[in-house]
């Protein structure tokens, strides 16, 4: 703690900020298209598709052909290894379709989850072995930013110390390493919804996760203007039996950042877990009203709420491509306004009566 | 980790937060004069006034019954106990005539810095036994806030680790007793600006101190929005040969407090440290103009920076109490307004 050694230039840390910059620019957030190929299994299951390497690429070809009304609402997409070395019908690599149209390339770095012995069922994330000279090739491929999940859950024991601060650790590694490169590291410690907690537990556990997280950043000299959060909302569990209002989820999910995210992280973009595509949208949108002073950027980096209807109207089929597209694209701009407070809603939403928040005092 | 047990109310955080803001409310800061005996005496014999119980509350009366209108600079006082409990001329008690200017009355309460075995001179900060039963009295008394003050060095081996790791400890449990008793901890984090070294490392030192600090106060449960910071400015040390601007001071200030000190804390007030009066009121200044966003009020918590004028007017001497007390008030409406604001006031008289 007592001197400092040089970790990066002055130039190193005006490229990464202004990556980072960019890729949450007004109105912008993420498409997590990085699922791997086990989790794409889950989605083409559900619609009925064999998961094959060609129908992940055929699947992944849908979202990048989205036309340019895209380019106003996606700051960047992050992609599994396998997508980054794949090309569209036409042969045009994937990573040059989306860097054509001005969004920047994320690639997912992490190697899964591995189980920590002598916890109740927790896990850490492995992937560090070589992670140096896989970013460097990375970033020849052109890749610009990259993201690494980490898990923890909540229940009578959990999360344990232990998972905490292991956790914690991982991610200041990774994103330590990521820096080196002039690759942005977006940091993922997601808290699972699953469970009966109520919102202020897992309000609790949230911050308690991130103070820790940012400590270990300050331990392994992370430069935090060249860095993204990706966070869960604060949100009861999915078995919790009372109902809470969007502005309560975006009060409590804004309290616990303000509490522990210091304003030099430069963007925070929500994962949406388990939520549907208007669920995500309506508390992000939430969260942007939230009267709270806001030090960083509040946007989205969403996987199955910018694709659940895409993959849907899909269903393998080369004729449903356009139509799938389409799904997408709204998805897309109902979140650009989402990110801005603008999102007037889908459906359910209707009516423009004064959304209360409440005292942040209760939180 | 798991589940959270209360540590306050809701009425208990909002009271909290309500004072918190107070004492920060736009323009004001506060003055810290909570000197104990030991360092009176020091201030005392640069004027050749002897250190007495008396002549310490003639000093204290001085600063205390300026014109009321001190309250659009000073949203809070810091006592010293033995002050707490001293009269004005007028015959009233000085929590009281704080209070009825509109101002917050706050102790100190540390009990002083104590040896670290095994460092190289470095210090804790002691007074946490019985320290719920003194808040719980010192609310009475008529106190709403509190400060402990823990110090830091850098030098070749300084700040070690357990320095920083006991000093962030101390301070989290002095303001969760602090917040039990209704009283809002100002935590202090000094690091001295004592050595050669220059800003980059003061920069370090800071982010590294600050980092340990919220994430000891994360682990001790302590309510944020209802604290002030007290930290230093980022500065190179006083005996670094390299000179540097406001603008550069105010910079790495600022970008030190924006990689560590959450957004939740609603203030931050610098302590003036070894800095004259005018070096403390321009860096100020300088800091609330750094174009990067600044999510807490900045503003001071300054000694020697308010006092020092006002001192060396006074002598010890009761005919000069009017020249020492527009001192005073001068070095206030200045500290956190600049020059320009002061000259701009005194014009349209």
């Amino acid at each position: 703690m007592t001197h400092q050694f040089t970790t990066l230039s002055e130039a190193q840390k005006r490229e990464l900020h202004e990556t980072a910059l960019r890729i949450v620019s007004p109105g912008k957030g993420i498409l997590a298209a990085d699922e791997s190929v086990g989790s794409m299994a889950k989605r083409l299951a559900q619609v009925g598709v064999e998961n094959t390497e060609e129908n992940r690429r055929q699947y992944r070809q849908i979202l990048f052909s989205a036309d340019d009304r895209i380019n106003s609402c996606i700051g960047g997409v992050i992609f599994f290894h396998e997508t980054l070395y794949q090309h569209s019908d036409n042969g045009v690599p994937f990573v040059k379709m989306i860097r054509d149209r001005g969004i920047l390339v994320g690639v997912k770095v992490d190697k899964g989850v591995v189980p920590l012995a002598g916890t109740c069922g927790e896990t850490t994330t492995q992937g560090l072995d070589g992670l140096s000279e896989r970013c460097a090739q990375y970033k020849k491929d052109g890749a610009i930013f990259a993201k690494w999940r980490c898990v923890l859950k909540i229940s009578e024991t959990n999360p344990s110390r232990l998972a905490i601060t292991e956790n914690a650790n991982v991610l200041a590694r990774y994103s330590s390493i990521c820096q080196q490169h002039g690759i942005v590291p977006i940091i993922e410690p997601e808290i699972l919804p699953d469970g009966d907690h109520d919102l202020k537990r897992c309000q609790y556990v949230t911050e308690k996760v991130l103070a820790a997280v940012y400590k270990a950043m300050s331990d392994h000299h992370v430069y935090l203007e060249g860095s993204l959060l990706k966070p869960n909302m604060v949100t009861p569990g999915h078995s919790c039996p009372t109902k809470y209002s969007p502005e309560e989820v975006a009060m409590a999910t804004l309290t616990a950042l303000r509490r522990t995210v210091p304003p030099a992280v430069t963007g925070v973009a929500f994962l949406s877990g388990g939520q549907s595509e208007e669920e995500a949208s309506v508390h992000l949108n939430a969260i942007n009203n939230c009267p709270l002073a806001k030090p960083w950027v509040l946007t989205f980096s969403f996987g199955r709420a910018l694709q659940a209807s895409a993959l849907r109207a899909w269903r393998g089929h080369k004729e449903n491509e356009k139509v799938a597209t389409e799904q997408f694209i709204k998805r897309a701009e109902a979140n650009s306004l989402a990110c801005q407070g603008k999102y007037t809603g889908g459906d359910n939403y209707g009516d423009a009566n004064q959304r209360t928040y409440g005292s942040c005092h209760a939180y | 980790m798991t589940h959270q047990f209360p540590s306050l109310s809701p009425e208990q955080k909002k009271e909290l937060s309500n004072i918190a803001q107070r004492i920060v409310a736009p323009g004001k800061g506060i003055l810290a004069a909570d000197e104990s005996t030991g360092t009176m005496g020091k201030r005392l014999q640069k004027i050749n006034v002897e250190n007495n119980e008396e002549n310490r509350r003639c000093f204290r009366d001085l600063l205390f019954s300026s014109d009321a209108s001190i309250s659009n600079c000073v949203g809070g006082v810091i006592f010293f106990h033995e002050t707490l409990y001293q009269k004005a001329d007028s015959g009233k008690l000085f929590p009281q005539v704080i209070k009825d200017k509109g101002i917050v009355v706050g102790i100190k309460v540390d009990k002083g810095t104590a040896g670290l075995n095994g460092t190289d001179g470095e210090t804790t900060t002691q007074g946490l036994d019985g320290l719920s039963e003194r808040c719980a009295q010192y609310k009475k008394d008529g106190c709403d806030f509190a400060k402990w003050r823990c110090v830091l060095k850098i030098s070749d081996g300084c700040p070690s680790a357990l320095a920083i790791a006991e000093n962030a400890n101390v301070l989290a449990r002095y303001a969760s007793i602090c917040q039990q008793n209704g009283l809002v901890p100002i935590v202090e984090p000094e690091i001295l600006p004592d050595g050669n070294h220059d800003l980059q490392r003061c920069q370090y030192v800071t982010e590294k101190v600050l980092a340990a600090v919220y994430k000891a106060l994360s682990d001790h449960h302590v309510y944020l929005e209802g604290t002030l910071l007290k930290p230093n400015m980022v500065t190179a040390g006083h005996s670094c040969t390299t000179k540097y601007t406001p603008q550069q001071v105010a910079m790495a200030t600022v970008t030190a407090l924006r990689r560590t000190v959450p957004a939740a804390v609603p203030g931050i007030c610098f302590l003036s440290g070894g800095q004259s009066e005018e070096e403390a009121s321009l860096n100020l200044n300088a800091i609330n103009q750094v174009p990067l966003h600044r999510p807490w009020k900045l503003t001071f918590s300054y000694g020697r920076a308010l006092q020092a004028s006002a001192l060396a007017a006074w002598q010890g001497k009761a005919a000069n109490k009017a020249a020492a007390q527009e001192a005073f008030c001068t070095r206030a409406k200045v500290s956190l307004r600049g020059h320009e604001w002061l000259s701009l006031m005194m014009n349209r008289h």
